[in-house]
């Protein structure tokens, strides 16, 4: 995966930026609630969260546009909580990337450098450095609204990069092309923060675009940081039910531990009867549990599946609904316990020999492994 | 601190010079005339009494106060010519706002309608004759109104008319005029209400089966609110006051307000009476002044 | 199905009446100032004369030289005020006596201009000021600053803020950003509140009459007097000139607004 190469390279990084318990208030409402977070040089770091759970207001309050009312903000171990916006070594890209309209492309690129009181020559070495590293050779002279969709957001980017700062921001810098544009374009972004060795801080609320690029994402909700990992911890072993739910696709059953064996709980659910998982790492407490499982990773047959180790998970039922997605087909299985299972079984041959119809009887397997306990 | 905030600072350091001159020539007059409503006339220089000197010492100023009265009011409430003078500014601002809005929805809504292209000329087409001089505007209709002018040469040679028709010095005359004159302060709110409104509305409320005059009626002109009440304040407000139209298109028998005003300063040279008529005036007009105030900060706020 | 067009036959009728009713009576104006009769009414060909007549007028050309003279002193000020003004409304957020600022703003707007005239010239008479062409200024300016402020802080609201916080973030102090990023931008409004100020000096007959003094009429002091005596074609040579100055000022004004402002939004000329 692209997050576990980027992980070694940011592995050998010191803590660049170390945010320790930071909060914000909008009158009685908390944006962001103790927040603490430790993000390494040359790291690729996202933050994700659905609207209004205070990531923006976050990376605003590391660009210096808001401050927090408590805990501190240490760039390279000092405090910067407190500075304005044009002392920090911080520059940020923004959503609607906010280039100055009456500025050519040129000038939008140059105003950084013109604020730090570069020499001319100088400038104009860099400026034509940032255009050639983004594409956009011969549209200096452009102004911004002469410019597609896609070249503003390379101005956007030249422009914040220009500076060479420390860490750059990227507040949805995706958000605003369409899905084509996007994909290449996180690609290339990835390629130019490891090619840079600058330190990234995205904010944004797509999933796909976090998993894709970072290297560790933090999931913030309600103004809390709930999870900090890698994308395939974050996925494999989300912390809470809210996580599980909001990262991916996930099938749920509730229920009630009943007993254990060996490395493994037995744990009677209401919608899919008696369910074997792996204990979990951290020991959960109560008796109320929920087991996840990721659609994927539940396979359907026609017949009972022979061989031990599948055998445990084995829930009878009938196909219930189809949605077929191209890649991969995304079928509901009403259980004959009652509940209902999704199963997402990729389309791995071009006719549709292996495909389920409506109604047909199906037994829906997964192992114990796949299994992931969580608290109700 | 947010950016706004670090905004904010400097920005206020902004009103100091504009704060001043708004206190010195808009907060102060008004002092002047709210205190000259209170004194008497005088043949003098100024023409009124007391007159407040500051060097004469406490005891003078006390005195002085002392002097003031509110004659004036007395004499603004009793007497007919000024009710008259009151109750006509109202009533003509009243019709004529009515007029303006009958005249010029369905100019603002034709504007709406139009492509996109199209309504940035009308726009401007609209706009440029409030550009023009107002006194202007009211000179070219008595250049049209006038005995042997060109309305009554039209209506002669069509022979609907046997003689000519006397226009000026009526109240139609005043009517034509005021309405020319505040068309585009009608127009140009209606038309910001009626071009934001999402064209999908309409269309929606005639696919759920409503004929035009029921989409008009429940979905266009509910929504238009908001710029129709902006329309009429406009309009309503500075024609209380109006002075040049009634003053060279109406007849001289009945005044408005505005007209008693000017005529008190500059004819009767009674200063006290004058100023007390626009203190009245004010107080007439101060509930739509507020209005108009809240109206504007919402559309503000909304921006 | 033939395309539908939302535009009814009704609407295209009201529109051609109501621009005809705005633009009939200033064309006819026009057009009799070229009149070659003396008698206002009568057609007598195309001529010159009133506009020769006009340039001997010595009180005229007087008065029309006092007016331009203060709509461009008070404009010009107005518009300084008026900007400041909207900076501090639109990015000052609270502070001390806002209310009352923006109070005195919006009411000159509205106000009958008899009751502005009146209480500008009780201050100046109580200040013993000598009235001319500095009174007339400052009371223009009062007016129309409010204006002014009114075009700018709608420019200035709608304006993206993010493009300051961009400034900044390359390296402004709130001042240069200002100065660099917001300056520029609201220009065409700038511009266009000028225009404004300019024109509603030009224009202005109660409060110039109230706040001048003897022998320093303005232009419409001047044409207001005339007209009361009766239709002169002069009067109507010199109307059509004050509106040939003004086309001149609005096209001069939506060109540099159009140049200044490549950007899609352009500031409508109010």
């Amino acid at each position: 995966m692209e997050g576990a190469a980027g992980a070694v390279n940011a592995a050998t990084g010191q803590p660049l930026l170390r945010i320790d318990g930071v909060v914000k208030n909008f009158g009685a409402f908390r944006a962001v609630d103790g927040v603490s977070l430790d993000i390494k040089a040359g790291e690729f770091f996202a933050l994700l969260g659905p609207s209004g759970c205070g990531k923006t207001t976050l990376l605003r309050m590391l660009a210096g546009f808001e401050a927090p009312d408590s805990g501190r903000i240490l760039l390279a171990d000092k405090d910067i909580a407190q500075a304005l916006p044009h002392e920090r070594p911080i520059n940020m890209m923004f959503q609607n990337y906010a280039l100055f309209p009456h500025l050519s492309v040129y000038d939008n690129i140059a105003f950084g450098l013109r604020r730090a009181g570069m020499a001319r020559a100088d400038i104009a070495t860099r400026v034509a450095e940032m255009v050639a590293l983004v594409k956009l050779e011969g549209l200096e002279k452009r102004k911004p609204d002469q410019l597609s969709g896609g070249q503003r957001q390379r101005v956007a980017l030249a422009r914040s990069l220009a500076r060479r700062p420390q860490v750059l921001l990227l507040d949805e810098p995706l958000a605003a092309l369409d899905k084509k544009l996007r994909e290449s374009t996180q690609g290339e972004l990835m390629e130019l923060q490891r090619w840079l060795g600058m330190t990234f801080v995205i904010v944004t609320h797509d999933q796909e675009e976090a998993m894709t690029m970072a290297d560790r994402i933090g999931v913030m909700n309600a103004g809390k940081l709930v999870q900090v990992a890698p994308p395939r911890e974050l996925y494999e072993a989300p912390r809470s039910r809210w996580i599980a739910e909001f990262v991916g696709d996930i099938n749920l059953f509730e229920g009630e531990f009943k007993l254990r064996d060996g490395h493994r709980l037995v744990i009677a659910t209401g919608g899919a009867g008696t369910l074997v998982a792996a204990e979990p790492r951290e020991p959960i407490a109560g008796a109320k549990l929920s087991v996840a499982i990721r659609p994927e990773k539940v396979k359907l047959s026609r017949r009972a599946p022979v061989g031990e180790g599948s055998a445990l998970n084995q829930l009878d039922g009938v196909i219930a609904d189809i949605c077929y997605l191209g890649g991969a087909t995304t079928y509901k299985v009403k259980l004959d316990t009652g509940g209902m299972v999704q199963s997402s079984v990729t389309n791995s041959a071009r006719l549709d020999v292996d495909a389920y119809s409506l109604n047909q009887q199906v037994v829906a397997w997964f192992t114990p492994d796949d299994c992931l306990v969580l608290d109700q | 601190m947010s950016t706004r905030r670090i905004f904010a600072r400097p920005a206020r350091f902004a009103a100091i010079a504009p704060y001043v001159w708004m206190v010195l020539f808009f907060l102060v007059p008004f002092a002047f005339v709210l205190k000259i409503s209170l004194s008497q006339t005088a043949i003098a220089q100024p023409p009124y009494e007391p007159v407040f000197d500051l060097t004469a010492g406490w005891n003078a100023i006390r005195t002085a106060f002392g002097a003031l009265s509110v004659d004036n009011f007395r004499l603004l409430v009793s007497d007919d010519l000024y009710i008259f003078a009151y109750v006509r500014s109202v009533t003509v601002a009243v019709t004529a706002t009515a007029i303006l809005l009958l005249i010029g929805y369905p100019i603002a809504y034709g504007m709406a309608r139009l492509p996109k292209r199209w309504q940035a000329v009308a726009m401007v087409l609209v706009i440029v004759p409030f550009w023009t001089s107002f006194l202007i505007r009211i000179y070219a209709w008595i250049n049209i109104l006038q005995h042997d002018g060109l309305l009554n040469k039209v209506l002669l040679a069509l022979h609907l008319v046997s003689a000519p028709v006397v226009w000026l010095s009526t109240d139609t005359a005043m009517y034509l005029g005021i309405v020319y004159s505040y068309l585009p302060f009608m127009i140009l709110p209606l038309y910001a209400t009626l071009a934001k409104m999402e064209p999908a509305l309409e269309e929606a409320a005639s696919d759920l089966g409503a004929p035009p005059w029921q989409v008009f009626w429940l979905v266009t002109f509910p929504l238009s609110l908001p710029g129709v009440g902006a329309g009429v304040l406009l309009c309503f407000i500075p024609i209380v006051g109006e002075f040049v139209i009634p003053d060279l298109l109406a007849g001289s028998n009945a005044l408005m307000i505005g007209q008693t005003l000017w005529l008190e300063f500059f004819t009767n040279k009674d200063w006290p009476v004058a100023s007390a008529a626009a203190i009245v005036l004010l107080v007439v007009l101060l509930v739509p002044l507020l209005l108009y105030e809240r109206l504007q900060r919402r559309q503000l706020e909304q921006r | 199905m033939r395309k539908k067009t939302r535009l009814s036959r009704f609407n295209v009728a009201s529109l051609a009446l109501g621009l005809a009713f705005l633009y009939l009576p200033i064309v006819i104006l026009v057009i009799y100032s070229f009149n070659a009769s003396r008698l206002v009414t009568v057609w007598g060909g195309w001529s010159l004369r009133w506009y020769v007549e006009l340039f001997n007028d010595r009180a005229m050309i007087e008065a029309a030289w006092m007016s331009l003279r203060v709509a461009v002193a008070s404009a010009s000020i107005a518009t300084v005020l008026g900007t400041l003004a909207a900076v501090a409304l639109s990015r000052g957020e609270r502070f001390r006596g806002r209310t009352l600022f923006s109070g005195m703003l919006y009411a000159p707007l509205v106000m009958p201009e008899v009751i502005t005239g009146l209480s500008l010239l009780l201050l100046f008479v109580a200040l013993n000021a000598e009235r001319g062409f500095w009174t007339v200024t400052i009371a223009h300016t009062t007016l129309t600053m409010c204006f002014v402020a009114v075009v700018v802080q709608s420019r200035l609201g709608s304006l993206d803020r993010s493009l300051e916080e961009a400034a900044m973030d390359l390296g402004c102090n709130p001042v240069s950003a200002f100065l660099s990023v917001t300056l520029p931008l609201i220009a065409p409004a700038i511009v266009a509140g000028w225009m404004l100020a300019f024109t509603l000096s030009l224009d202005d007959l109660v409060i110039a009459s109230f706040t001048t003094g003897p022998g320093s009429a303005t232009l419409p002091i001047r044409i207001y007097s005339e007209v009361r005596l009766g239709v002169k074609p002069e009067i109507n040579a010199i109307c059509t000139l004050v509106i040939g100055l003004i086309a001149i000022v609005i096209v001069i004004a939506s060109l540099a607004s159009k140049l200044s402002s490549s950007q899609g939004e352009s500031a409508a000329p109010l």
